[in-house]
């Protein structure tokens, strides 16, 4: 794991809401081709800091570093860090794959728009050449024959995995899935893990806040706990899942079977 | 019904008030849009600037704007062309005040519409878009704008529907639109309920005619109501 190149950086990542501090200062390592998932109950901060990575939450404190690039940051009115050049936030932004919870497709747009609209407008592919991508994907995901129909027609399974499709079309560098499968039905959550787990095959780089931990537990490469905005545990799944250090960590995981 | 040779002059009449209309939603529009984008901005000045709009305008009569602009605007550009050595009596015309009159009132109210819509998108639109790399301009103009179009329509139309019927106060300042014609035809005839009638049954033709297009609108603007194709 050494000799692989760092995709992805956190360092010291704070963010504080008025007086409420939901992350104390959390820093995180992605080799290329790692799958991390982060652990932990409701209100420890890992969704915070999944969406801090990309600025859509603005940290108090911190550093980001994307394939060695690091992020810059400037300090606004509110306290809180915002991006210095926003060339810069965009550019790396397209290098960083988000999947929502809620999908957040775009309803106006037909399945293949919603694909092809960063890759025409961010990466200035043509047209043609990014519904030919476009499509490959949504053979991948196995929804390309819906490729003209809106997302109000699709099941929130098939919405999430074009939501995954429209990530990849980016070709980014890393891959942030935030709660993935929480929104979706129990029947629908095999299919969206199926996709994950093929996309963690094949080598890309994964964050992924997640309560399903049987599948955590088969594709990461790196589990990391976390315990009100910090740290608690952090290793290989058959460390944190099997013999956990932390009390806290064998009682989420006695909980959480 | 036997307009006695009037028929004509309605119909002009009426092609005023539907150009006096259409052109006074254009530009309404547009200020409704720069109105709404003002008051979500992050700059307090231009927030002021469109509650003062906002609130100034919705709170005067229409036809006191109509007076002011048409009578206030021909003295204020004589005024200025007084600078420049030009005499002269000059007066706009009533269809300008008109246009302007009508669009900023109608850019006042829509202001309202465009920003209670634009609120009501999902915070998770902006970011998914933002997520990817899009500009926020871009982000504004390709995914939330179409998305805002669909919810300010019914809003919309019915707004229109005031204007259209507003348009009548531009006669008084002289603008031949159906209401003046109406009421001309009447003055000659001594025959106001067949003139006035007509006008009538012509606006209510206008508003049912908006009132299609609006459903129609709609119906357009909701690409997934229309169903799946595969």
């Amino acid at each position: 794991m050494t000799e692989n190149k760092t995709a992805l950086e956190l360092i010291d990542i704070h963010k504080s809401y008025g007086s409420l501090e939901v992350l104390k200062g959390v820093s995180l390592k992605a080799s290329d081709g790692e799958v991390i998932s982060i652990l932990g109950s409701s209100g420890s901060g890992k969704s915070t800091l999944l969406r801090c990575i990309n600025l859509l939450e603005q940290p108090s404190q911190g550093r980001i570093l994307v394939a060695g690039e690091e992020l810059a940051l400037s300090r606004n009115k509110q306290g809180d860090l915002q991006a210095s050049n926003r060339r810069q936030l965009e550019r790396m932004r397209a290098r960083i794959g988000f999947v929502f919870q809620s999908f957040n497709l775009w309803p106006h747009k037909s399945i293949i728009e919603n694909i092809i609209e960063a890759p025409t407008q961010v990466l200035k592919q043509s047209k043609d050449e990014a519904i030919a991508r476009g499509e490959k994907l949504l053979d991948r995901v196995g929804l390309l024959d819906k490729r003209n129909v809106y997302p109000a027609n699709l099941s929130g399974g098939q919405q999430q995995r074009v939501a995954i499709a429209r990530a990849l079309a980016m070709e980014p560098q890393v891959l942030l899935f935030d709660e993935p499968t929480s929104a979706l039905d129990p029947e629908l959550v095999n299919e969206v893990l199926a996709v994950m787990r093929s996309l963690a095959e094949e080598g890309r780089t994964m964050l992924i806040v997640t309560h399903e931990m049987r599948f955590a537990r088969e594709v990461s490469s790196q589990v990391v706990f976390l315990h009100q905005g910090q740290i608690e545990e952090a290793g290989p799944p058959e460390q944190v899942f099997d013999r956990p250090s932390s009390q806290r960590v064998r009682d989420f995981m006695a909980s959480h079977g | 019904m036997d307009l006695l040779g009037f028929g004509d002059l309605l119909l002009q009449g009426t092609w005023v008030t539907i150009k006096l209309a259409l052109a006074s939603l254009a530009f309404g529009l547009l200020f409704g849009l720069l109105g709404a984008a003002a008051k979500l901005s992050g700059f307090w000045p231009l927030r002021a600037l469109a509650t003062l709009y906002t609130t100034l305008i919705r709170g005067i009569p229409e036809l006191l704007l109509v007076l002011t602009i048409y009578f206030g605007g021909s003295m204020m550009l004589m005024a200025v062309a007084e600078q420049f050595g030009y005499t002269d009596y000059i007066e706009i015309s009533a269809f300008a005040a008109g246009v302007a009159a009508l669009s900023i009132a109608f850019g006042a109210y829509s202001t309202e519409v465009f920003r209670g819509a634009i609120q009501a998108i999902p915070k998770g639109q902006w970011e998914s878009a933002q997520a990817l790399g899009m500009t926020p301009l871009k982000t504004f103009f390709r995914i939330i704008l179409p998305q805002v179009w669909r919810l300010a329509l019914p809003g919309l139309g019915n707004l229109f529907q005031v204007l259209l019927k507003d348009t009548a106060l531009v006669s008084v300042v002289g603008l031949n639109d159906l209401m003046r014609q109406a009421y001309v035809a009447t003055g000659s005839t001594k025959q106001p309920f067949t003139f006035y009638m007509a006008a009538a049954l012509i606006y209510l033709g206008l508003t049912v005619l908006a009132t299609l297009t609006t459903t129609w609108l709609e119906r357009a603007a909701d690409p997934a109501s229309r169903g799946a194709r595969a």
